[in-house]
């Protein structure tokens, strides 16, 4: 009956001298993995181009219909994004996004990627809704050049379905 | 006008006290917090205020952590139920913290002489000290019934029956193991029996007596591991499920500062209160160099310090047996207390007894004798009274049978 107690004793005794495994979060933040789906970004061509063609596919795939796509023609003299149109109201409301990632399969320009961010608190139900303005990554921050069957803009209807980028 | 300023002296000591013992309440919350947190492989609570130091450090991280929850709880909604019994509800926390805070008056806490004969650190020099405290750690246990019964909830109302049934169990032995130390120092004034542990603690003597002690005061404090009176798993809170706000603040601090005036009480009769090697010779150099005041002072900081590093150290024990043990069950808690501890502390006044008309002048050897005497029962009950374990025994069935 004692050795078992002090059997108990000693072992909690021995976890006082180890070193705590808790991360202290706002200060320390554990990396998370490479394939973690977090908040959504809507990246760019390295030319600084919106990759996004106002296609609406995401849209369409989304199993929670968190995602708005009003997509418009591009001024072709000033073009937002390659190819014929570009999206002109973009939103995703993250109340209702599931992060499943079927937007980012869908996508046939990888315009969307959910990336590492996960610290989406908010207070109100408004501010749940992310625009475009949020999401678009920095001009700056673009990758990969333009396929050409992006830039034949004469051609319709939109390009096949998924394009190696 | 003599009366009059005695008597305004008398309410400040009581008010210094109330404070002390209610501000040792919130560090012992936050003691144990952070304990449990490295115990358990956590850091336990660290935001609540920090001393910053150079280079980024910070020194005592959470240390207003108990001050945030008492602003907490004063905010929080106060309710009382509608079935309840309201004033016998209201009046529980009352009769349960005012207990807890009143134990320290009967406790040494150490020496400063006032030059006239008494003591500052220790308030009510009682004839029969040792009686006052075990009646008045027992009367706390009416707030908790009362509190289970005039809830009017089945989980408050075995709440309270539990601990009233446990505290009943547990006085006896912690009465004997306590009556053996008055039989050793044959005085029943709690600050003799603190003088007469100036050489030999009485935890050397009175070994068996200190370890009963130790287990009765924990399930007296209704503390883990013999927490049932507020099992979570089981009671939802026990007797305090419908109290909230200031009102379960209050049964939290009586329960807490009950833990604490049982370890100091521990350490008032086994460990010699505030005596400890060097402060005797250390005061008697400051005598004869700076004074009898100063003399006084500095006795009475350092034995007050003695007194409070002990205690300290018992609450450590405390805290590490509530993050070790599990909880009993309760025939196992009846068990222990009455067929165990019971006759343990029995045979413990008998031999003190014994001893004690035997060799009526004491002495070292006797002492150590009788601390081997009482580590060699502990060990032969623990192996004889250890509970049974049924013997398993497999049957094997053949398969071919039913095919």
């Amino acid at each position: 009956m004692l050795s078992a107690f002090f059997k108990g004793l000693g072992t909690t005794f021995k976890y006082l001298f180890k070193k705590p495994v808790t991360v202290e979060y706002p200060e320390v933040k554990r990396p998370v993995h490479e394939r973690f789906r977090g908040r959504h970004q809507l990246q760019r061509f390295a030319n600084g181009m919106e990759r996004c063609i106002g296609c609406s596919l995401c849209a369409a795939a989304c199993p929670a219909d968190a995602i708005l796509v009003v997509p418009a023609e591009n001024n072709p003299e000033k073009p937002n994004s390659p190819g014929e149109r570009f999206a002109a109201r973009y939103e995703i409301n993250m109340l209702r996004c599931i992060y499943c990632g079927y937007c980012e399969d869908a996508c046939p320009t990888n315009a969307i990627v959910l990336e590492h961010q996960y610290e989406l608190s908010f207070y109100d139900r408004k501010s749940s809704i992310y625009d475009k303005s949020m999401l678009l990554v920095p001009v700056d921050k673009g990758h990969g050049d333009i396929p050409p069957v992006l830039q034949q803009l004469d051609r319709r209807p939109s390009p096949p379905a998924q394009i190696d980028l | 006008m003599e009366f009059w300023i005695d008597i305004l002296i008398l309410l400040v000591r009581c008010l210094v006290l109330a404070l002390a013992a209610t501000t040792l309440f919130a560090y012992f919350t936050l003691f144990e917090r952070r304990l449990l947190g490295r115990f358990q492989n956590r850091i336990g609570p660290n935001r609540a205020g920090h001393i910053p130091l150079p280079g980024g450090k910070k020194l005592f991280g959470g240390f207003l952590q108990p001050a945030a929850d008492a602003v907490k709880l004063f905010f929080k909604e106060d309710v009382i139920p509608e079935k309840a019994d309201k004033w016998v509800y209201l009046i529980a926390p009352g009769f349960a913290v005012i207990p807890a805070l009143i134990i320290w008056v009967g406790i040494p806490l150490g020496n400063w002489p006032d030059g006239q004969g008494s003591n500052w650190l220790h308030y009510a020099p009682i004839d029969v000290g040792i009686l006052y405290l075990l009646a008045v750690t027992s009367v706390g246990v009416y707030g908790i019934a009362i509190a289970g019964w005039a809830s009017n909830n089945k989980y408050s109302m075995i709440g309270g029956v539990r601990a009233s049934a446990q505290v009943i169990s547990y006085e006896l032995a912690l009465g004997l193991s306590i009556l053996a130390v008055v039989m050793q120092n044959g005085t029943f004034r709690t600050e003799e029996i603190v003088a007469g542990q100036n050489i030999i603690w009485n935890i050397v003597p009175q070994f068996l007596a200190f370890v009963i002690f130790l287990v009765a005061s924990t399930a007296e404090v209704v503390r883990s591991p013999f927490d049932l009176v507020e099992a979570e798993q089981e009671l939802v809170g026990g007797y305090n499920t419908e109290y909230g706000s200031m009102k379960f603040a209050l049964f939290f601090m009586s329960e807490y500062i009950k833990l604490v005036a049982m370890n100091a009480i521990a350490v008032a009769l086994f460990l010699g209160g505030g005596n400890f090697p060097g402060i005797d010779t250390l005061v008697a150099a400051i005598r004869t160099s700076n004074g009898d005041t100063i003399a006084y002072a500095v006795q009475g900081a350092l034995t007050l310090g003695a007194f409070l590093l002990k205690t300290t150290v018992l609450s450590f024990i405390s805290v590490w047996v509530r993050a070790s043990v599990p909880r009993v069950r309760y025939d196992q808690l009846m068990n222990l207390g009455w067929k165990i501890l019971m006759p343990l502390a029995l045979f413990n006044v008998v031999l003190t007894a014994v001893i004690g008309v035997i060799f009526p002048e004491g002495g070292l050897v006797i002492h150590i004798a009788m601390f081997v005497i009482g580590a060699v029962v502990i060990g032969i009950t623990s192996v004889v009274a250890a509970p049974k374990r049924a013997k398993r025994s497999v049957t094997m069935v053949s398969n071919n049978a039913s095919n």
